[in-house]
């Protein structure tokens, strides 16, 4: 197991986590804050720097603990570690950024739940050295907040006018976007386009 | 009198108002995940009303005779998601001896439930806002019942849509989303409803 993994570079896993896994848009896994988060750029941002701290400590902190693990009591323990850390997170985030943390916190808390984290510690972390792990950790982060930002920046752009707060368009903004329903819309259509950019620049030949 | 109208309150802004799925986004993963079938969405809103209730009610015991006077508030993340992976362990074990049928039934839809968010946002959120404890019981419900809503109006929209053209990149999930956006547009008709 550990020889072919040694092998697969670190860029590689990186990239994994970004196209070929990304959790929002292939995999389909915590859509609940992609869509409640990302009505600005700034909360889409801090919820995706929590997601990737969560995801890699978790990983690091599984993979270097998973000698001692028994195996049929595996999952309660990857539970406990992955709500030891968004407690960490969430704490932090209520002390340092606490105009964001108003908007976001409850699906900071939320962050247990996610099934990509889960997963990851299952799939991966729990099977490979720490060095693999932390990368895969940062990439499927990253990928969960390229999608984030990606979101966010169009809801923040079209429905408000705005980036980061800062007004950007001087004309009237389609406010629908920046609601709820909007979050739907812009999800989907960006899901299609992910699948068709995916279909023809990253799967060579064989595009069903 | 009042007491009744203020809870008959809560149950339709947690249902409608403040629907999970439309307003709050939560518990998504299960919303596409289950609502491809009526029969499905059917089973699984039962066994999540029913999970929701028992969960929030104990949540709420812990909360208030175990963390409070223990001073240890801070842990009510790791404490709750505990509560809801035993219960849910729990019930699963006990209606597979007590109650085979419906096990055969219902059992594939405990499972899922653990991975929810929804689940472990009510215990959060009527914590958060200081809920008695018959509030947090009403509010479950009528999570629970939005959340039923949601599914069973889902449902039997995806099964029309399983004959519809559409694009070839829409296909699928891409195209539940746009769906979904629709009913949420719907749904903020709700709005005006309860004055805040």
């Amino acid at each position: 197991m550990s020889a072919t993994t040694e092998e697969i570079s670190y860029w590689e896993l990186i990239k994994n986590g970004i196209l070929k896994e990304n959790t929002i848009f292939k995999l389909a896994l915590s859509l609940c804050p992609a869509i409640a988060v990302t009505n600005n750029l700034k909360n889409g941002v801090f919820m995706g720097v929590a997601v990737i701290f969560v995801q890699v400590m978790v990983n690091l902190t599984i993979s270097a603990m998973r000698k001692f693990i028994h195996p049929r009591i595996r999952l309660p323990i990857f539970m406990l570690v992955i709500s030891g850390w968004v407690t960490v997170v969430n704490l932090g985030m209520d002390a340092l950024v606490p105009d964001v943390y108003r908007s976001v916190g409850l699906y900071i808390q939320l962050i247990v739940a996610f099934a990509s984290i889960l997963a990851r510690a299952e799939m991966f972390a729990s099977k490979n050295t720490i060095m693999p792990s932390m990368f895969d950790g940062i990439g499927m982060g990253l990928g969960f907040l390229v999608a984030l930002v990606t979101i966010s920046f169009f809801r923040e752009l079209i429905g408000k006018g705005m980036l980061w707060g800062v007004p950007i368009i001087n004309a009237k903004p389609l406010l629908i976007l920046v609601l709820p329903a909007g979050g739907f819309f812009a999800v989907g259509i960006l899901m299609a386009a992910f699948n068709w950019m995916y279909a023809k620049y990253f799967t060579k030949g064989h595009s069903h | 009198m009042t007491e009744f109208v203020k809870l008959f309150e809560l149950l339709i802004s947690a249902s409608l108002v403040n629907n999970f799925v439309f307003t709050w986004f939560l518990g998504l993963c299960i919303f596409f995940g289950v609502s491809k079938k009526m029969e499905t969405a059917l089973g699984m809103s039962v066994t999540f009303t029913a999970v929701m209730m028992i969960s929030t009610a104990i949540s709420w015991i812990v909360y208030k005779l175990i963390m409070v006077p223990l001073n240890i508030e801070f842990l009510m993340i790791i404490v709750f998601i505990g509560i809801v992976a035993g219960l849910v362990q729990g019930s699963d074990t006990i209606m597979r001896k007590v109650a085979p049928a419906l096990y055969y039934k219902l059992g594939i839809y405990l499972a899922l439930i653990s991975t929810n968010c929804i689940i472990l946002a009510v215990p959060l959120m009527s914590v958060g806002n200081k809920y008695s404890f018959i509030e947090s019981i009403v509010f479950a419900l009528g999570s629970g019942l939005g959340f039923s809503l949601a599914l069973i109006i889902m449902a039997s929209i995806r099964e029309k849509l399983e004959l519809a053209d559409v694009p070839k990149y829409f296909k699928g999930l891409p195209m539940a989303f746009v769906v979904t956006g629709m009913i949420a547009l719907a749904f903020t008709g709700f709005a005006g409803l309860i004055k805040h």
